[in-house]
């Protein structure tokens, strides 16, 4: 009954959108007719802090949150919360991760250091690992905030709904004024997997 | 309406607007914050913020006696400042329906505890229904509000942070039509809890509770999915979930009203099963019950009694073991702790305070945030309005010498909230103290809601702001200033003298959050290190700004003002001795 549940973790840091883009997600696999949950702690977004959101379809989602080691895909907006929840990813699990390193405050102050080859410690985990420019990307689609809509884009690639279904998604959440641009940063961040190996694995 | 993704929270909304509501009232709480934010947007619904629950319970109260279904929402603690009404609601009843919801914080993502609500229900003897998905959110509150109606009693509905901020579908119903016309009707035997009406109505409250608990032996809510083999789990909430993903072939009975217990129901359950488990989060309130009717079953000596019962947390308790993890770091990692908005006007009193060796009785708020390191300058916090009460029992503790050192610290909406009452205390009972409010003109924690003095309404109305130093003056303190809390000089100046002085003081910081757009356009300077006079001192790095960094891979380390960040407010500039922090450019 559960068994074909599939779950997607976004982790990012506040500020970066990634809360719009697990909204956009989840209502793009409502209307692809799946049953959907999805799970959040508010509150910290605004404050810089770490933010996750725990997404799961299937015909039918009991919990809302997903275990350790058990994320079909791992979608991070920042480089060190991608690999801080790292652990949650299953054997044979997607990561699609964006490249930009936003600093923590014990980092800005000299208290700590970010962790090194980040980038590395991502591939042997997971060779198949997605990187995605999202900020150079966003900056060619029009604006710097369309950096979640890239990475939406790029995750889009290894899920099956059709580009319609996105198209309304995205038009139904952005304010008109922004639409275009949005719609544009969809297009590039799908467009930068093209030559990307297939990411989903067959459920277990 | 066809079938929607929405939180908990929205769809309570949905459910109290199907049901009719016409009066709602709160106080922001996480996680029950959107309840009311939602419900305002809904056509004919009187929705608006409260200063405190006891007073929005009372408001529901009001409106229920006038012949209109109302609801009133609050977070966990909330309820602990409306029980109060909420004890002699339960004798009273209802002329239309009242549905109090609660949101509970298992694991205390953003609370004080993480106490159990279900147990009001049991000690104000009304009924409580605890939904395990945003679709039961939706039925199960207008649900409540015929039960409310037909049974004549308060209803409560419980919910917690993953069913109020977590999404799933649900599928919204047309609103009633019909309800009874509001109007003033006398019912003093009903209204009026005097003692000898009281006493009247107490065995009418243990009749109702009795009759609630025989119908809900029968109603869909109450359901029991069998499975196979010997195992048996009784559960509710959001537990029910977990229990039904990990256990797929038990039988299990799934309560969706916790209070009361339909006894029958639950002895059949237990004939039937060999293995009978409770599954609940926090406390063992089900069990406890269950145990009491002489059934044997397994409960808190395996599932976890302390924070959020988790599916792998389920897991471990039931399995031994929970799924591992697929990666283990080499390495610890940073973490990324909360902190005040680069600008907050609450950072330079901080900085102060602590310059001044302050001990400080703080409260709930954003300004909590001045706790955290390197600010460090909250000693105490208990619970809303408590600062100032605090540090008047403090002060009457402490020997003359140590007594100055005592500053209550408090938000303006938080002093509103019972603040007010903690001040007239310290007045009346021989005060001396020096209390800060700071006055940001919002409640800002919880997302930025209006309050008595923000000038606003919920609904957006415009509504005369309250003058707080008016305020204290008419209450009676002698000493009231307010300053800028942007002007370090003269914010020490001001803390200085008046925690010197013997005499009680408020002192007013008074700026509005530098979220809010409505008091100033987005800040259009940003400041800059300039390197060749940066000594690396690190005395900007003290505020704790997360505009600030420090460059400490340079051959000589320096300061470093992200320009995106930066709001400009000035506070690192003035703090520095080198003149080294200047105004960069207009954005």
């Amino acid at each position: 009954m559960h068994d074909d549940v599939r779950n997607i973790l976004l982790a990012g840091v506040g500020g970066q959108g990634t809360l719009l883009a697990s909204e956009l997600l989840s209502e793009a696999l409502l209307l692809a007719g799946y049953d959907v949950k999805k799970s959040e702690i508010h509150g910290m977004s605004q404050r810089g802090g770490s933010v996750t959101s725990h997404v799961r379809f299937g015909s039918r989602v009991l919990s809302p949150l997903i275990d350790d080691g058990q994320a079909d895909i791992l979608f991070g907006f920042e480089l060190l919360e991608t690999y801080r929840y790292l652990p949650m990813l299953r054997r044979g699990g997607a990561v699609f991760a964006n490249s930009q390193r936003i600093l923590p405050a014990p980092v800005a102050v000299g208290t700590a250091s970010y962790p090194q080859e980040i980038q590395e410690k991502l591939r042997r985990a997971c060779p198949g690992t997605h990187f995605v420019d999202g900020l150079t990307l966003a900056c060619e689609a029009g604006h710097p905030r369309t950096v979640n809509t890239v990475l939406l884009g790029a995750l889009s690639t290894a899920l099956d709904i059709s580009p319609a279904i996105w198209r309304e998604v995205i038009s139904g959440k952005v304010p008109a004024q922004f639409l275009q641009e949005n719609l544009r940063a969809f297009e590039l961040g799908r467009d930068s997997q093209a030559d990307a190996p297939p990411a989903m694995q067959a459920a277990d | 309406m066809s079938k929607r993704l929405m939180s908990g929270n929205e769809a309570i909304a949905r459910g109290a607007f199907e049901a009719g509501v016409r009066v709602a009232s709160a106080y922001p709480g996480t996680p029950s914050t959107e309840i009311l934010e939602n419900l305002v947007s809904y056509p004919d619904v009187d929705a608006s913020w409260a200063p405190n629950e006891k007073v929005a319970l009372e408001v529901g109260i009001g409106a229920s006696f006038g012949g209109v279904r109302s609801l009133v929402a609050m977070k966990h603690v909330g309820v602990n400042v409306a029980a109060d009404p909420l004890f002699t609601l339960s004798y009273i009843g209802v002329r239309g329906g009242l549905v109090l919801a609660c949101a509970d914080d298992p694991e205390m993502h953003s609370s004080q505890n993480e106490q159990d609500s279900r147990n009001y229900a049991k000690f104000a003897k009304v009924p409580m229904f605890e939904p395990a998905d945003s679709e039961e959110a939706r039925s199960f509150t207008r649900l409540a509000f015929e039960v409310s109606e037909q049974f004549d009693t308060p209803v409560m509905l419980r919910s917690n942070t993953r069913i109020s901020h977590g999404k799933s579908i649900v599928h919204p119903q047309a609103p009633v039509a019909d309800l009874p016309a509001p109007g003033l009707l006398r019912d003093p035997a009903k209204m009026v809890m005097l003692p000898a009406n009281a006493r009247d109505r107490h065995p009418l409250v243990e009749k109702r509770i009795a009759a609630v608990a025989d119908w809900a032996c029968t109603q869909p809510f109450n359901r029991v999915e069998t499975g196979s083999g010997k195992i048996g789990v009784i559960t509710a909430g959001i537990a029910y979930q977990y229990a039904r993903q990990l256990l797929p072939q038990a039988h299990i009975l799934k309560l969706g009203m916790v209070y009361p217990l339909p006894q029958p129901l639950i002895r059949d359950f237990a004939a039937r099963c060999e293995t009978l488990y409770v599954i609940e989060e926090l406390d063992p309130f089900i069990e406890e019950q269950v145990r009491a009717m002489g059934i044997a079953v397994i409960g808190k000596e395996l599932i976890p009694i302390c924070g959020e019962l988790t599916p792998g947390r389920l897991a471990a308790a039931l399995h031994g073991s929970r799924p591992a993890a697929t990666y283990v770091h080499a390495e610890p990692l940073p973490g990324r702790p909360p902190n005040m908005c680069a600008g907050c006007s609450h950072r330079g009193v901080f900085a102060t305070l602590k310059r001044l060796d302050a001990f400080v009785t703080g409260d709930i708020g954003c300004y909590t945030l001045g706790f955290l390191p390197p600010l460090s300058a909250m000693d105490t916090c208990v619970c809303m309005g408590a600062g100032i009460s605090n540090a008047t029992g403090l002060i009457k503790a402490l020997p003359e010498q140590e007594r100055h050192r005592v500053v209550a610290v408090m938000g303006d909406s938080t002093f509103l909230h019972t603040g007010i009452n903690s001040l007239i205390d310290m007045i009346y009972n021989g005060g001396r103290g020096t209390v800060v409010l700071l006055d940001n003109r919002v409640t800002a924690m919880t997302g930025r809601q209006e309050n008595p003095g923000s000038g606003y309404t919920l609904a957006g109305i415009e509504s005369p702001p309250i003058d707080l130093a008016a305020l204290c003056r008419v209450l009676g303190v002698q000493h009231v200033e307010v300053l800028d809390p942007y002007d370090l000089a003269q914010t020490e100046q001001v803390l200085r003298r008046e925690m010197a002085r013997p005499e009680l003081s408020v002192v007013i910081a008074r700026r509005p959050c530098m979220l809010d757009r409505r008091h100033g356009p987005e800040p259009a300077v940003a400041l800059t290190v300039i390197e060749e006079r940066c000594s690396a001192c690190r005395i900007c790095m003290k505020l704790g700004c997360p505009a600030i960094s420090w460059q400490q891979d340079d051959q000589q380390p320096k300061a470093l003002i992200d320009q995106q960040l930066c709001s400009g407010c000035g506070l690192c500039r003035q703090l520095c001795k080198f003149e080294a922090i200047e105004v960069h450019n207009a954005r």
